[in-house]
């Protein structure tokens, strides 16, 4: 049986979340994964190529499910190690079997929390900062925090602080070649302005990426689509809900005159709304290329707000059905509890609407704290900007000083630099070695 | 130094009377250990083979530190100085570097003067053959001299510079050999090689000597020395030697040209010689070749002794064949009559890797045995000083059972050089900067007597001389520092030379130090309690002053790396167990054998992912 806490083991377990589902993977990484792959499925596939497999349990030869198998050679793998993936049916009498099989094999053991990633980290296949997004992208509820979290699993801040790293250190390099060879003369006399101008512009960007809005929906404003078909009533309530705030920036019309878009604050949240055409069948070719782009605009918004007959409402889970003109004759009140019947001339009902989209859009944003740079890594890069905001001409060794300790700062944040630093992030996020 | 018979035993044995052997030996007597300096040649004790410049950047700090522990380098430097200057006066105190020019024979003299003047030290005559080890093989009880004569000794101090395997190149021709005309200690090395020690090979070369009387003076621009009376040395009280100047020149395309022309008759460049030197002071042939798009390289002509015509002209180390050589030198503005002294030339030898050394410079597999200077992989006599104090006083403490003396990187350049020696070892010939020290802001070379006579004091390396200048020295900062805190009105400061700018109101001395515009003259003038005391007492504390903000800074960076230093890693850690190590990371860490953490995060291309697998695995084998 292999210890909890040993390196050396072969680890597994199930990699998505939720059962019943579609589809279940359960991840294989350690010395052993080849072994267990090749004594479920009969053979050992060819290195990462998903084949169809019968696995069978070892013990009787019954089969346990036909799925895909992934093989993984180490070191060219997401942990460095050998690691084979299972993808079977989602049923939960699957998973269990296949885990339970898994476990009864020599040198396995179920994986603890955040141990692929570890493993990952130990054998370099991701720095610090890509160790931190990848946890984000395991945590994350939304979509647009999926984004942020992908692009920093992908080494997003990485990229930015390498980049920083490198200018300092050119900076230094430079500063560094007189105070230590001015004696031998044949060093050119280093540029107390190029450093100084290296310590702005690294400070001026950080700054930029510390006050860009953490996360995408946060920037760019929770997107709300009015949809439904023509004459709904759509532009009046895009044009009521737009007017009716005093935080309008512009309203400018989309890449086709046929969806328009604008933003509005709301309660201190960000809304992009669209006001798309009318959805029907046309025949005419531009109306319905606007159609068309309805229809996507819908698909890639937050909240679609339907002023159509609730019956021919979009099925997602993201719909906000809308009883409009309710101020016309012959029109009444909804009868249904589920939608919220306006009248974007009397203003009835707006409050309402209002309200409903703030709750909606403080679900979909991420929550206080849980931005898209995590507080230490604010704090670093703050504290970096700090540092070089201190860059000044004359005593060169203070110069050279100081652009060295903002270095030192961004070096933390890739694990670089203090081990502890480093290790008291690693330990708090992902319980490793407890 | 006792002309008596050989004693039964010696406390320490040190061979080799260059800069790391004659400090080990003084330092080893000074704390109080029965000490004999075992010397091929007598007379070339203290002599001075390269450059006759003692300091610089970064090696100026050494000096200072090495002076700090009553050492010999900063006090033969001023009996000998012919030459003095600040260098970096203009960019920050915290790199100002002393650097002096010497006097060959005043130099040597010096030495031999304050080693005859050494208590408990004896220099005996003769030949190191081998170390005298135990029936283990591994524990050093003394030393064969000559053959034939055992000196029985606790510890033993090797300290042989390049004479381990060493070649000279003319040209393409070569020879065995140290400094030109003197044996190599070949035998030694047998032994060194026989016991496995790991080893590698370096090179490093010198100009050819000119003649001064054939150098065209007035065609040349001249460095004159700097005239405020400083010293290298603390217990200097003047100066004492007539100031000679250096005078400054370049080489030019034609001097490129013939050395270009020439580089198939280099033995650097013929393969002849596989050492590799050190990046920054390369050779001439290596400048032409690798930075060959510069018109000219500069060339400092530094005098290498009052009666003597010799000319050190620094910046053209070169092994090209002697017609080369006096080829390309007759290019050279001023130098277009000049005869040739001695040529220049390239040597070639073994260092051992020390990484196998403790903080103490002892060699871990090998109790007793010390290594210091060149042997060790360095570079200048600076260097080789530092790394003698250390080793004589360790060896000292080792023969008497007590505890290890450590430099540390906080306090000093000398526990930077130790620590980056036998953590990272060498891949070029060490060499002092001031770059290498994380914690510069504070070891500047004007405070390395505040910085560490506690420290000499503790280790008992001080003499009743040195001890008397200190208390006086720590009188004055003290009167000095209390001065500061006297309130001074802005008038006053504009008096005194501050920029006080928008400033009208009174503040403290100290308050108005952190403007710029302050000198010793002003404050002295200004402040009565400061009026009487030395200058570069004042100085000091107005530069401390002034760093303060800069420190207090830098201490969370200390406290932070402090954690490190904290979390041990056992001295017999099987790295090859620890999942995640590659096996480039096993190798260097179990070479330099880390025993903290922040150790381990010293090491060259150790990486963080490393690093948290070592934590990892001690954390997990503690709990």
């Amino acid at each position: 049986m292999a210890v909890a806490g040993d390196d050396s083991a072969t680890i597994f377990a199930l990699s998505t979340a939720g059962l019943p589902s579609a589809i279940a993977v359960i991840r294989v990484s350690g010395p052993k994964s080849g072994p267990a792959l090749e004594t479920l499925s009969g053979r050992l596939p060819e290195p990462r190529r998903a084949s169809l497999t019968l696995l069978r349990d070892p013990a009787d030869g019954e089969p346990i499910d036909r799925g895909l198998v992934l093989w993984f050679p180490g070191p060219d793998s997401a942990t460095g190690e050998d690691l084979a993936e299972f993808h079977v049916h989602g049923s939960k009498a699957v998973a269990a079997k296949l885990l339970n099989v898994l476990g009864n094999m020599p040198g396995l053991r179920v994986a603890e929390a955040g141990e692929f990633t570890r493993r990952a980290f130990l054998n370099q296949r991701m720095d610090l900062s890509a160790v931190e997004g990848l946890g984000d992208l395991l945590a994350a509820e939304t979509e647009s925090q999926r984004r942020q979290a992908l692009a920093m699993a992908e080494g997003g801040l990485a990229r930015h602080i390498a980049a920083w790293r490198e200018a300092l250190l050119m900076a230094e390099a430079r500063l560094e070649a007189v105070l230590n060879f001015s004696d031998e003369g044949d060093v050119e006399e280093g540029d107390e302005r190029f450093a100084l101008e290296q310590a702005q512009s690294v400070h001026n960007e950080i700054l930029e990426l510390l006050e860009r809005p953490p996360a995408e929906r946060i920037r760019d404003g929770v997107r709300v689509a009015l949809a439904g078909p023509p004459n709904a009533g759509k532009s009046t309530l895009f044009n009521a809900l737009i007017a009716r705030e005093a935080a309008i920036v512009s309203a400018t019309a989309g890449t086709t005159r046929d969806v328009i878009e604008a933003p509005v604050e709301i309660d201190g949240i960000a809304f992009l709304f669209s006001d798309t055409a009318g959805l029907r069948d046309s025949g005419d070719a531009i109306e319905d290329e606007g159609v068309k782009r309805a229809i996507s605009t819908s698909e890639q918004a937050d909240i679609i707000l339907w002023l159509g007959d609730a019956g021919e409402a979009p099925s997602q889970g993201n719909v906000l059905k809308l009883h409009p003109r309710v101020d016309e004759q012959g029109r009444s009140e909804s009868s249904d509890p589920g939608i919220i019947t306006i009248s974007a001339k009397t203003g009835e009902g707006m409050d309402q609407l209002r309200s409903e989209l703030l709750q909606r859009a403080r679900a979909l944003l991420p929550q206080q704290g849980q931005i898209a740079l995590y507080q230490r890594q604010r704090q670093a890069l703050r504290e970096a900007a700090g540092l070089l905001a201190t860059a000044a001409p004359g005593d060169w060794v203070v110069l050279v000083e100081t652009l060295r300790q903002a270095r030192a700062v961004l070096d933390r944040l890739t694990g670089r630099g203090g081990v502890e630093d480093m290790l008291d992030a690693l330990f708090g996020r992902f319980c490793i070695g407890k | 130094m006792a002309k008596n018979a050989i004693p039964e035993r010696y406390d320490v044995i040190v061979v080799g009377g260059g800069h790391a052997g004659c400090e080990a030996a003084a330092a080893a007597a000074r704390v109080g250990a029965r000490t004999a300096l075992v010397s091929m040649r007598k007379d070339m004790i203290g002599a001075m083979s390269c450059n006759p410049a003692i300091g610089g950047l970064g090696k100026g700090h050494l000096v200072r530190e090495v002076d700090a522990f009553d050492g010999l380098i900063g006090r033969a430097s001023d009996a000998a100085a012919i030459h003095y200057r600040m260098l970096n006066r203009s960019k920050g105190a915290a790199v100002r570097g002393p650097r002096i020019q010497a006097d060959r024979k005043l130099y040597r003299a010096a030495i031999h003067e304050m080693l005859n003047e050494t208590p408990l030290l004896d220099i005996v005559e003769a030949e190191a053959t081998a170390l005298d080890l135990a029936e283990n093989g591994r524990t050093v009880r003394g030393l064969v001299v000559d053959g034939h004569q055992t000196l029985a000794g606790t510890s033993v101090i090797l300290a042989t510079g390049t004479f381990l395997g060493a070649k000279l190149h003319f040209g393409l021709e070569n020879e065995a050999g140290g400094r030109v005309g003197e044996r190599a200690a070949t035998a030694l090395a047998e032994q060194l090689y026989a016991a496995k020690l790991p080893m590698a090979r370096l090179k490093t070369g010198t100009p050819p000597r000119l003649d001064g009387r054939t150098i065209d003076w007035a065609a040349l621009d001249v460095q004159p020395s700097d005239e405020d009376g400083w010293t290298m040395a603390l217990r200097t009280e003047e100066r004492r030697n007539p100031a000679l100047f250096c005078a400054i020149t370049r080489t030019n395309r034609r001097t490129h040209d013939i050395i270009r022309n020439a580089l198939d008759r280099s033995p650097l460049f013929s393969g002849e010689i596989q050492g590799e030197g050190p990046r920054y002071c390369p050779s001439i042939e290596d400048k032409i070749h690798r930075f060959g798009d510069r018109d000219g390289h500069q060339i400092f002509l530094e005098p290498e002794g009052l009666d003597d015509p010799a000319v050190y002209p620094n910046g053209i180390s070169t092994s090209l064949p002697a017609d080369v050589q006096r080829d390309f030198l007759r290019t050279i503005a001023g130098l277009e009559k000049v005869e040739i002294a001695q040529l220049g030339y390239a040597v070639e030898y073994d260092h051992v890797d020390p990484r196998i050394l403790g903080h103490d410079l002892g060699v871990r597999s090998m109790p007793g045995l010390y290594l210091a200077g060149q042997i060790n992989g360095t570079t200048g006599y600076e260097e080789a000083a530092a790394q003698g104090l250390v080793a004589g006083i360790n060896a000292a403490r080792f023969a008497r059972g007590e505890s290890v003396a450590t430099f540390d990187r906080e306090t000093s350049y000398i526990g930077v050089m130790i620590d980056d020696l036998v953590l990272q070892g060498v891949t070029e010939p060490y060499r002092m900067l001031t770059a290498r020290a994380e914690y510069r802001l504070r070891l500047r070379a004007d405070n390395a007597a505040t910085r560490l006579s506690e420290k000499a004091l503790t280790w008992n390396c001080l003499g009743d001389a040195h001890k008397a200048v200190i208390a006086r020295r720590n009188t004055q900062l003290h009167d000095v520092r209390v001065a500061m805190e006297q309130s001074v009105t802005a008038a006053q400061a504009e008096d005194a030379g501050i920029a006080v700018g928008q400033h009208r109101e009174t503040r403290s001395l100290a308050d108005w130090l952190t403007l710029p515009g302050a000198n010793v003259v002003g404050i002295k003038a200004l402040a009565p309690g400061c009026a009487a005391h030395d200058d570069d007492v004042v100085s000091e504390v107005i530069e401390d002053i002034r760093y303060a903000p800069y420190l207090e800074r830098q201490a969370a960076e200390v406290a932070r790396l402090g954690t490190d230093e904290n979390i041990r890693i056992p001295q017999g850690l099987r790295y090859r167990d620890i999942a995640g190590l590659s096996n480039e990371m096993v190798e260097r860490l179990e070479m330099a054998r880390p025993s903290t953490l922040a150790e381990a995060v010293r090491i060259r291309g150790i990486t963080p992912a490393a690093l948290a697998a070592i934590l990892v695995h001690t954390r997990q084998r503690a709990a």
